[in-house]
């Protein structure tokens, strides 16, 4: 081993070092830096010719000047020529400097190619394997554009050394990650999945990264690596810590090539083949026992290393979620990490059990842990592990356990790190709701969660809180009671302020009778928090003053009073100021009558995804909420929010009474009460149409080339179609899934063409079938149009969606050879019988995608017709009742404009032209 | 992994590796949030944290934090024992490295850096591979130095 100050050791950087460490202030050190900086400078442009040394010095100057923090914009030059010396360790200078600095300056980039280029063909695997190095390093388009070729060339021959191997692997790795398109292993799959079989192990150890990474993104052409992997995995599982030499660290085998190993395997299902199977599972259940052996070592880094493997062991388990004896085994096996000393051991047990805990083998399992789950998140020191807790806690709920698990987050909550506390008043929010079997427990936990953390409650929860006392009329009268109590308190958050003043203008009824709770005994408590409130609190409260007019003819005295004083009428804000004006006009110019129709109680909220949980995966971004969550989120909070008795009562008109807060996600209600009577419906029958439902329709023209898809989807509704055609003749089937738990009555289709009924009627979550039979009688251009309306709680649904049934739909494959075609194609030479199109390709332009599509479209696809072989010729038969009309198609695909020119023959102009249209959408 | 930091306890940065594209501003950006970061946690805690969507995973050897970016999927014990082998490396080749070596030799240290790693995933584990890829430059310099004296 070389001394330190190693080979020629760069005195004058050493120097320079020196003095930059020792600079006392920033600004001396800057000083120091521009004095080097013009020093480098004169000598790059002095006339005197730089040698190698000086130059490979100066350069390495840059390079730490740089990595200080400074910007660097020269040197770039001498540099790249240090590249072509052919002294190793000026040519490694070089290589750095541009790896740390590329520049995309298109003149330097080519000299730096060819640089590359000149070293991976000297056969010298020093120079090559620099060479690749900075490709892997800078991995920038334009080296993948001059490199992609050349490297699996590198990668597979048979004379290429095995650390030359090793980078051309990584290197190809970097490439596909930044340019996949460039990068086509083609015919060199098969041999780079079989270096998982190379008998050097660093050569596995390197091309299995790029193996996963391509397994990911192409799983079918690099399936055979799954049996090689298993048995490369079963072989290091197996041997003996001493056989694999220094591939063993600290006394594991391999412990790097394992973890890759278990996660290529994770790119895939279970091995079909009963035998590769069976020796995966021996594999994991020898790495799960020997998590129960005593350790060879008492080294920190021999446990990690084990370990290591086991998580990831633990992982492809979970990955399969198919052997419930692994999982379970796993699942203690963790349980025992929840109490490690280590505290990594303890976090990343807590991490992995949250996906465990999803999984039905082994919930039940990580349930039993609940107490130690529990005592980390009271005692752990470190707020990452809390964190962890928490969100297992979140993972391992259900009903069994809800109430205990929502009491121990809310009671954390109260000491919680302010970081985390966002995210756990929105898990308990969401877990209250979602596993609520009384609604008073669920009122309680929210109104407890405003009084704990008022400040972290989003308006998100405080609406979905509101939403759901109003579709449940068993839980009005304990919210209203309960919230009243709230409100007693001295100091309460506004956010309780909120929804005490809207649930008790809405349902302060229901507790008026008892005389502590008396009519006047309410509004004075609202009042009293008036002024310390926000202007949309005021407005709020406002909104529940006249209500409670409504509700109590007795308070209608003491708020006019408070309507008409100073403070309201004249007050600074307009909106404040114009809800005082028209409340107060409403309430002495309306007959009671009108104000009872006006302020009538709000109806039902239509059922959509809980706004919670939507912030909740919004905040930790996609994928953190599982699908599985999602849907039982749907499903059991629909119990909750559906409101059964009431949301299904066909019979009640959409109540036109003003929705204080806006919650239909219109914009507020601000102009909230215009003093005329007769105008008041009209402004309020807004509050009925159910607009606010973002539905997603799919485009007609997905159904081109298919027949069976899902048509229409909404909050609501589903609806999914099968279709098959016969000569002229065809069916479809229409299926109307209820997505809500409610159902939909008076439930009409109406189509411009003729078709049975449908059933009128939709239960919650039920699906019902329509048929529909289609004669073609002539070529036709527009889709017919399917008209549905039904009733969902009382709110009249209108949707308005086109039949997928195209002109291709009736058309019958003719095959014909070469000849036959063009003689045809000839004989339909009429100007209008062609229809043309250029068009951009919207798609990637694969081959077989095309194949399938053309194939969709119902035309026999013609093979060794054109003669180029890149283009598509297909014809057909189109049959009407009236006719048939013989047609040719030809698409001919540039895949380096990435256009298309479409070409369509036919017997009757509008086919063609028709046809023409249909198709440019499809690539 | 996404990058790896090396700095001290000062927050001085002594090495950067990135292997993702990113700009200057945003390294810089990074950098200094994450120095932030780690340098505010207490001995005892654990070396694993959530950051943005990735995930951290640091260890501290002497007056050095060496600091590594993984993806989600990514094993965590494995990254930390990548940390050791590479704290190792550098042991060997300098001899009881410390943080100077690192300072004075940074160009030695990402030499080594590439032999162990490349495009952030592991490329030669065995301690001798690497160690025999560095002392053969450093002999290829040697024996062209002689050659051209």
């Amino acid at each position: 081993m070389p001394a330190v100050s190693k080979g020629d050791g760069m005195r004058g950087l050493a120097v320079f070092i020196s003095d930059i460490r020792n600079c006392k202030s920033k600004e001396a050190e800057i000083k120091r830096i521009n004095k080097e900086l013009a020093n480098i400078r004169s000598k790059f442009k002095g006339d005197k010719a730089l040698d190698g040394y000086s130059k490979k010095k100066y350069v390495c100057k840059l390079l730490f000047i740089f990595l200080l923090g400074h910007d660097i914009d020269f040197g770039h030059m001498e540099a790249v020529n240090l590249l072509s010396s052919n002294k190793y360790t000026e040519k490694q200078i070089g290589y750095l400097f541009i790896s740390v600095l590329v520049n995309s300056n298109s003149e330097l980039i080519r000299l730096i190619n060819n640089a590359i280029k000149n070293d991976l063909s000297s056969r010298n695997p020093t120079f090559m394997c620099l060479a690749l190095h900075c490709i892997a390093n800078v991995g920038s388009r334009e080296m993948a554009e001059a490199f992609a070729g050349e490297i699996p060339r590198i990668l597979v021959a048979g004379d290429t050394m095995d650390s030359v191997k090793q980078s051309a692997a990584l290197c190809l790795l970097r490439l596909y990650k930044t340019s996949p398109d460039l990068v086509l292993m083609g015919e060199w799959t098969s041999r780079v999945v079989h270096l998982l079989n190379d008998q050097h192990m660093g050569v596995v150890t390197a091309a299995i990264s790029l193996i996963t990474c391509l397994s990911q993104k192409n799983p079918d052409e690099f399936k055979t690596c799954v049996s090689l992997a298993v048995s490369r995995l079963s072989r290091i599982v197996s041997s003996a810590s001493t056989d694999l030499q220094d591939y063993t660290y600290y006394f594991v085998p391999a412990p790097w090539l394992s973890c890759k190993l278990l996660r290529l395997l994770q790119c895939y299902p279970p091995p079909e083949d009963g035998a590769v199977k069976g020796r995966l599972v021996e594999c994991l259940e020898t790495i799960l026992n020997k998590a129960q052996e005593p350790p060879k070592s008492k080294k920190v880094q021999h446990s990690n290393a084990k370990n290591a493997i086991l998580f990831e062991a633990i992982s492809l388990i979970i990955h399969y979620d198919s052997e419930p004896n692994l999982l379970v085994r796993a699942c203690n096996q963790l349980g025992q990490f929840l109490q490690h000393r280590e505290t990594n051991l303890r976090y990343l047990a807590l991490e992995s059990m949250c996906t465990l805990a999803s999984s039905e083998f082994s919930h039940e399992a990580v349930k039993t842990h609940i107490e130690t789950v529990i005592n980390a998140l009271k005692t752990e020191r470190d707020v990452s592990v809390r964190q962890r807790a928490a969100d297992l806690l979140y993972a391992m709920c259900d009903r069994s356990n809800a109430k205990q698990i929502v009491a121990e987050m809310l009671s954390y909550l109260e000491t919680a790190d302010y970081s985390i506390r966002e995210e756990m008043v929105l898990k308990v929010a969401i877990l209250a709701e979602k596993y609520a079997v009384d609604y008073s427990w669920y009122v309680d936990t929210i109104l407890n969660l405003i009084r704990i953390a008022g400040d972290y409650v989003s308006e998100e929860v405080w609406y979905r809180v509101i939403q759901i006392v109003i579709n449940r009329d068993d839980v009005q009268g304990y919210a209203a009671k309960t919230v009243f109590e709230a409100l007693q308190a001295p100091a309460c958050h506004e956010n309780m302020v909120k929804v005490g003043g809207y649930i008790l203008g809405e349902f302060g009824n229901l507790i008026a009778g008892d005389p502590r709770s008396s009519p006047l005994v309410q509004f004075n408590l609202l009042h009293s928090k008036f002024h310390l409130c926000s202007v949309p609190t005021r407005a709020l409260l406002l909104s529940a003053y006249i209500k409670f007019i409504n509700l109590f003819p007795e308070t209608k005295s003491t708020i006019q009073e408070v309507l008409r004083s100073d403070s309201q009428i004249r007050n600074s804000d307009v909106e404040l100021q114009q809800r005082a004006v028209e409340y107060l006009k409403l309430s002495s110019i309306a007959s009671t009558d009108v104000l009872a129709t006006v302020l009538e109680e709000m109806p039902p909220f239509p059922e959509r995804e809980s706004s919670i949980l939507a912030k909740l995966k919004k905040k930790k971004g996609p994928g953190a909420v599982s699908v599985n969550e999602l849907e039982e989120g749907k499903r059991e909070g629909g119990e909750l929010n559906g409101g059964g008795e009431r949301g299904g009562d066909s019979s009640s008109t959409p109540s036109p009474s003003a929705d204080l807060l806006g919650l239909r996600a219109g914009p507020p209600v601000t102009a909230a009460a215009p003093s005329a009577g007769s105008l008041l419906v009209d402004v309020f029958s807004e509050a009925g149409v159910n607009d606010d439902v973002p539905f997603l329709a799919v485009p007609a023209c997905l159904f081109v080339c298919k027949n069976n898809g899902v048509l229409f989807e909404n909050q609501l509704l589903q609806i999914g179609i099968k279709s098959e055609y016969r000569q002229n003749l065809g069916r479809m089937y229409l299926f109307y899934g209820n997505k809500t738990s409610v159902q939909f009555v008076t439930f009409t289709t109406t189509l411009n063409v003729q078709a049975k009924p449908v059933e009128p009627l939709i239960e919650g979550g039920a699906q019902v079938q329509q048929v529909i039979n289609i004669e073609c009688l002539t070529d036709f251009s527009d889709a017919p149009l399917l008209n549905i309306k039904f009733r969902y709680g009382g709110a009249l649904q209108n949707l308005t969606l086109k039949l997928p049934v195209t002109i291709n739909k009736f058309f019958q494959p003719t095959e014909m050879a070469s000849h036959d075609f063009f003689q045809r194609w000839k004989q339909l030479s009429l100007p209008q019988q062609e229809a043309q199109k250029i068009f951009k390709a919207n798609h990637a332009m694969d081959t077989e995608v095309l194949k399938a599509k053309l194939l969709g479209l119902g035309m026999a696809l013609l093979e060794n017709v054109d003669p180029n072989p890149e283009n598509f010729v297909c014809a057909g038969v189109i049959q009407t009742k009236a006719q048939q009309v013989g047609s040719l198609l030809r698409l001919e695909p540039n895949a380096q404009a990435q256009m298309y020119r479409l070409t369509v023959r036919s017997s009757k102009d509008t086919v063609s032209k028709r046809l023409c249209e249909l198709l440019a959408e499809q690539f | 992994m996404q990058f790896m930091l090396l700095f001290s306890r000062q927050g001085k940065l002594r090495l950067q590796k990135w292997y993702v594209p990113l700009s200057d501003k945003e390294k810089k950006k990074i950098t200094r949030e994450l120095v932030q970061t780690v340098l505010a946690r207490k001995p005892k805690m654990c070396s694993f944290l959530e950051w943005r969507d990735l995930k951290i995973v640091y260890k501290r050897y002497a007056s050095l934090y060496f600091c590594c970016a993984i993806e989600d999927q990514d094993n965590e014990l494995i990254t930390l024992e990548i940390i050791h082998r590479y704290v190792e490396l550098l042991d060997k080749y300098f001899g009881s490295v410390c943080e100077l070596d690192i300072i004075f030799n940074f160009e030695k240290a990402y030499f080594i850096l590439d032999e162990f790693l490349l495009g952030g995933e592991a490329q030669e584990t065995s301690k001798k591979n690497v160690l025999k890829a560095i002392e053969q430059a450093d002999l290829l310099q040697e024996v062209r130095a002689l050659a051209t004296a």
